[in-house]
């Protein structure tokens, strides 16, 4: 597969769309601003800077160790940043007076007592805050895990821990969610279930940001990417635009007379690749002319398709610099 | 930027917030690590084992304590000392109790949804210090009184006995209680400082039983007064009512061991502030 663009362009990329901010209220929002983090010699953030907005789901995207849950951990107030700050609503999340109502955040479903049960878990952390008992119900009850709330966490499946921490993370009713992973370990209904929660959550105006590994989860999620690789931004982009960051379409073409037809093709300045028995890659052109320049030399098809890289392909191209431990030969011959 | 945060926090009197809006104030972090505390089996067992093994241990050494030839395990203490021994066996599980109640939270990852929770790191600590002492003082406390009372009655011993009415004897039966409940916060601050239960515990059971005797082996008035320092017998010195020869007087004894823990908490409290979560 061909590189999009240059590594040294690819850093700084970044798409500024002229939609207004879906969120009426600028205020909330998380941004990041030239977040650095060093772990002694290593560097695990090298000025990451970003917003995410409100209104919509933004998918956060990059090889495992690009620093995803290391930003998480900074945005919440966890890790201290080397340099650079981020910010929820405007503040450091502990500037404010009750961080669990600004922000929820679900960072590893396990992390939870073994021999508590999920309803004592969540009684606990809203005891911090101020919310009732009855919030408690509330949200065990909106994330279904009904007559589980009252056993010991310990024995939860990771599914069912992650319901119990998208639990936790709606306690204090927020306007910005950021979940680490939450579609980890669940079964198709529950992605499915977690797909239409963050969906809506979106939809009520709501800022939800939710980390990934895997492209494919989140193209069905999320409205905007941030994407980075080993700290650095790779990009910050809308759906639509990290698909126009591909080259062209390339046309695929199944022929009995392959050979003729390269000839054809090549003849009109076209580049053409594939294997030459039955099969042919074209670039630079589009499947309407192909199909004319075949019916003029009078040559069969059997197939003619277009074919452009799905978000996953021009994902995996994006990070492919930026893959902490990659099984070099295995994925040339894949691709 | 830390540090401007954390000055912040306190400003709000706890109970004016009481059932008011959303925000974290002490009172409450303090009633979140209270639910903490008792909705894991595994601790209202301990509180329930250092008390029956202070009791149990207190009266049986009571019952047991002969004349003072030199060969019972009661001889050459009082009938308060005696019944109070109980605490040798109880210090250990409220110990490994106040490091288990912090180490329990970073071992599952809970820690972090507790700190992202509050304002202030060191509010944190200080809920889980203020929760488990006050619980350890109580639990502990009525564990020493009963030990005191039952283990009077049965004393074989031909040591002193004395009365609860007698207020030097009734702060150093409540003296049990205050013991338990500094070696619980001695417990959390080092589960903070290591974070994992095998340190955190290797290192209290080193200072409460392996310390004294290794200082033992330093000759002379030097080795013996660093016994007298170390936590453990500073600490026990308040459970008596007169000075023992290898104890501090009670006074003294409360005031070195308020010492270890107060440097114990601070340090956690610097650890806690400055370490990533």
């Amino acid at each position: 597969m061909q590189r999009v663009l240059p590594p040294q362009q690819v850093k700084c990329l970044r798409w500024h769309d002229d939609r207004p901010a879906a969120g009426a209220d600028h205020w909330n929002m998380i941004k990041v601003e030239e977040l650095s983090k060093k772990y002694g010699s290593r560097t695990a953030l090298d000025g990451l800077d970003f917003t995410v907005r409100s209104g919509i789901v933004t998918g956060f995207l990059g090889p495992n160790g690009a620093g995803k849950s290391t930003t998480m951990r900074i945005i919440l107030g966890l890790d201290a940043p080397t340099s650079g700050r981020a910010t929820v609503n405007g503040r450091p999340v502990r500037a404010h007076a009750a961080p669990l109502t600004e922000i929820g955040a679900l960072l590893d479903a396990k992390a939870v007592h073994p021999m508590r049960s999920a309803r004592n878990h969540l009684r606990a952390l809203a005891a911090t805050t101020g919310i009732s008992d009855r919030r408690v119900d509330e949200v065990i009850d909106l994330v279904g895990l009904g007559d589980a709330a009252d056993r010991a966490a310990g024995g939860f499946s990771l599914g069912m821990g992650q319901r119990l921490g998208i639990a936790s993370a709606l306690l204090g009713d927020p306007e910005t969610l950021m979940l680490d992973e939450p579609v980890n370990g669940l079964d198709p209904e529950g992605i499915l279930w977690m797909r239409h929660l963050l969906r809506d959550l979106a939809a009520e105006g709501r800022t939800v940001f939710v980390s990934s590994h895997l492209m494919s989860e989140m193209a069905m999620i999320a409205e905007h990417f941030v994407i980075i690789g080993k700290g650095r931004l790779i990009a910050d982009v809308t759906a639509a635009e990290l698909q126009g960051m591909t080259a062209e379409p390339t046309i695929h073409v199944r022929t009995p007379e392959a050979g003729r037809l390269r000839e054809t093709l090549t003849a009109d300045g076209l580049t053409v690749s594939g294997d030459g028995r039955e099969t042919l890659e074209v670039a630079g052109t589009t499947s309407e002319d192909v199909g004319r320049a075949a019916a003029r030399a009078g040559i069969t098809l059997f197939e003619l398709t277009t074919h452009r890289a799905t978000l996953e392909e021009i994902f995996m191209d994006l990070t492919r610099d930026s893959v902490e431990y990659q099984a070099g030969h295995t994925i040339k011959a894949a691709a | 930027m830390m540090s401007t945060l954390e000055s912040t926090t306190t400003q709000a009197p706890p109970r004016a917030a009481r059932g008011g809006a959303p925000a974290v104030t002490e009172w409450r972090v303090m009633r979140s690590e209270w639910i903490k505390l008792r909705t894991v089996r595994s601790t209202v067992v301990a509180l329930a084992g250092a008390a029956l093994a202070m009791l149990g241990l207190g009266v049986l050494f009571s019952v047991f304590a002969d004349s003072g030839d030199g060969s019972g395990p009661g001889d050459g203490g009082d009938a308060l000392a005696t019944s109070l021994n109980g605490m040798l066996l109880a210090q250990l599980i409220v110990g490994v109790l106040g490091v288990l109640f912090v180490s329990s939270e970073y071992s599952s990852g809970m820690i972090r949804a507790t700190l992202a929770a509050v304002r202030s790191r060191t509010s944190v600590l200080r809920a889980k210090t203020a929760t488990l002492a006050g619980a350890l003082f109580v639990s502990m406390g009525v564990a020493s009184v009963a030990s005191f009372l039952i283990g009077s009655a049965v004393y074989g011993g031909a040591g002193a006995t004395y009365s609860l009415s007698e207020p030097a004897v009734l702060l150093a039966v409540l003296g049990g209680g205050l013991y338990a409940a500094g070696i619980g916060a001695l417990g959390v601050a080092f589960g903070f400082l290591l974070r994992s239960a095998a340190g955190a515990i290797g290192v209290l059971v080193a200072l409460l039983l392996v310390a004294p005797l290794m200082v033992q082996l330093i000759p002379g008035s030097i080795g013996e007064w660093i016994t007298k320092l170390l936590p453990g017998n500073a600490g026990q010195a308040i459970m008596h009512v007169q000075t023992q020869a290898d104890l501090l007087s009670p006074g003294i004894g409360l005031a070195v061991f308020a010492a270890w823990i107060a440097a114990a908490l601070v340090a956690a409290a610097i650890m806690l502030r400055r370490r990533d979560a």
